[in-house]
């Protein structure tokens, strides 16, 4: 389709880390069914890294592919150096999103910033 | 694979006996119809023999079609007109929430002007009731527009009966027929309407040509001013390869429409049935028996519109959603809402139309393909939940 970049019709057509994760340190769920879009991102982290990261989406082609491209861009990197992914730089990796789907890469960053706020409210519960 | 295109009900291309039709118009019979000499009164004798045809076809007579610029010119032609002309005698207006964005709009536009406007509701399956349009009524209506069948659930309207009923109090009634013109056979007096619009390009014809059929004797104003075409009541030389374009799509679909209405039919519940047979968790939006020959609307469960339709697309076949993240306003389909339709599944809407070109190895290529298309989208949304074991 026009409006999409090759970037973000790849990961639409061959979208990464698709699934629920067992046990997982992290859940972010944002979104929701009236809007037309939902987001589950997943986290698993070890040591402070996120060593995998996977996600569930309702949504259109944008909301798909920044999903996608979001696990891509956590995976390997600290929770702090996380935290710091902003939509910008997720529309960027995907080569640019129509300006009336970036509203689909807030989402990803919020979705992400969800889940890092659950790892973190989990690791307060942990017994010492 | 071929492309296969599904989406006939956004528009038709252009059949190529239309464009041979329209050929000799640009460079051998190009003067202005209103030109006292020979190469006017030639391009004249060509458009209004079109006016013939497109009249003969409808059961009206030539004087009362005018040529515009497509439907969304004769919906505002048709409302404004009659709204502007009949002021005097009264400032309310009806018609239905599942209308046309051209008819809704011009709708809104004369509130603002302080007329009022009646938003009958629809059911379920997007009907009008009749017996709403008569609650409606009050001394100071002056038209009553209703669409003569959806366009995007395919739902056919009692137009006869609500005609009826508009003649019975001495009302002005139109009807958009943008996507029963040429598709379903009726004429003016069956549907006992004063006002119809058409548009040639969702019939074959050229794209930017359309007509408003006025009944004699109904009062309205002109929205183009200018000369002194069409009779006074559209200004601006009129578009002779277009018209004679129009009249030629007409004629071609007269021609073959009983057999397309049978053919469609058999072709759209082909697809209905297999499409039940193949995926679980999916609705048919719209009336199913009062409905378009060529309309499927579905409501597919856990999955968003523009998603299938890119996947569709990248498949070769095309479609449409009512889904809101197709739209440039991030808003679902009012239609979709206006049947009682949960976001969600309004969201999950897919349109496909049938047409001319369609065979069934299409119908049977897309049963195979948008189950693959809504498992693989399925398998990626947080609200499908696997059915185990």
């Amino acid at each position: 389709m026009g409006q999409y970049s090759e970037k973000v019709m790849e990961h639409f057509a061959r979208p990464r880390n698709v699934g629920e994760m067992e046990n997982p340190d992290g859940v972010g769920k944002v979104g929701n069914p009236v809007c037309g879009d939902i987001m589950n991102l997943y986290l698993r982290v070890k040591d402070g890294v996120i060593t995998d990261a996977t996600f569930k989406t309702f949504g259109c082609g944008a909301a798909i592919a920044t999903s996608s491209m979001t696990t891509e861009l956590v995976k390997g990197k600290t929770v702090e150096e996380a935290l710091a992914i902003s939509n910008r730089a997720v529309a960027e990796a995907l080569g640019g999103l129509p300006p009336i789907k970036m509203h689909c890469s807030v989402l990803a960053e919020e979705a992400l910033r969800a889940a890092i706020d659950d790892y973190y409210s989990r690791r307060r519960k942990k017994p010492l | 694979m071929n492309p296969i295109y599904m989406d006939y009900a956004a528009t038709t291309p252009t059949d190529q006996r239309v464009v041979e039709a329209m050929l000799p118009c640009f460079g051998e019979i190009y003067g202005n119809p209103s030109s006292l000499h020979g190469f006017g009164q030639e391009a004249r004798a060509a458009m209004e023999g079109a006016r013939a045809k497109i009249a003969a076809f409808l059961g009206a007579k030539p004087a009362e079609i005018v040529f515009t610029s497509g439907g969304t010119e004769s919906d505002n032609f048709a409302i404004k007109g009659v709204a502007w002309a009949n002021r005097k005698k009264g400032d309310h207006v009806i018609t239905s929430a599942i209308e046309h964005h051209a008819v809704l709009e011009t709708c809104r536009f004369l509130e603002k002007e302080g007329f009022r406007v009646t938003y009958l509701p629809v059911d379920g399956d997007g009907l009008v009731d009749p017996a709403d349009v008569v609650k409606a009524i009050t001394d100071r209506t002056t038209l009553i527009s209703i669409m003569h069948a959806n366009n995007e659930i395919g739902t056919i309207e009692p137009i006869a009966e609500i005609g009826r009923i508009a003649k019975g109090k001495g009302i002005c009634f139109h009807t958009d027929a943008v996507q029963t013109f040429g598709h379903l056979p009726f004429t003016v007096d069956e549907l006992n309407i004063d006002l119809l619009s058409a548009s040639a390009h969702k019939l074959y014809g050229p794209k930017g040509m359309g007509l408003l059929y006025i009944r004699k004797g109904t009062r309205i104003t002109p929205l183009v001013h200018g000369g002194d075409q069409e009779s006074g009541r559209r200004a601006s030389t009129q578009n002779v390869p277009g018209i004679v374009g129009f009249g030629k799509a007409v004629e071609l679909a007269a021609a073959t429409l009983h057999e397309e209405v049978v053919r469609l039919t058999s072709l759209r519940d082909r697809f209905i049935r297999g499409i039940f047979e193949r995926l679980d968790g999916i609705r048919l939006n719209g009336h199913p028996a009062r409905r378009l020959p060529n309309n499927i609307n579905l409501s597919v469960e856990s999955v968003e519109g523009e998603g299938m339709i890119l996947s569709l697309d990248m498949m070769g076949i095309a479609c449409s959603t009512g889904s809101a993240c197709s739209s440039s306003s991030l808003e679902p389909s009012h239609c979709l809402l206006a049947i009682g339709l949960p976001h969600e599944l309004s969201h999950g809407s897919l349109r496909f139309s049938l047409g001319r070109g369609t065979k069934k190895s299409d119908i049977d290529t897309v049963l195979t393909a948008l189950p693959q298309v809504v498992g693989r989208l399925r398998a990626m949304s947080p609200l499908y939940a696997e059915q185990k074991g």
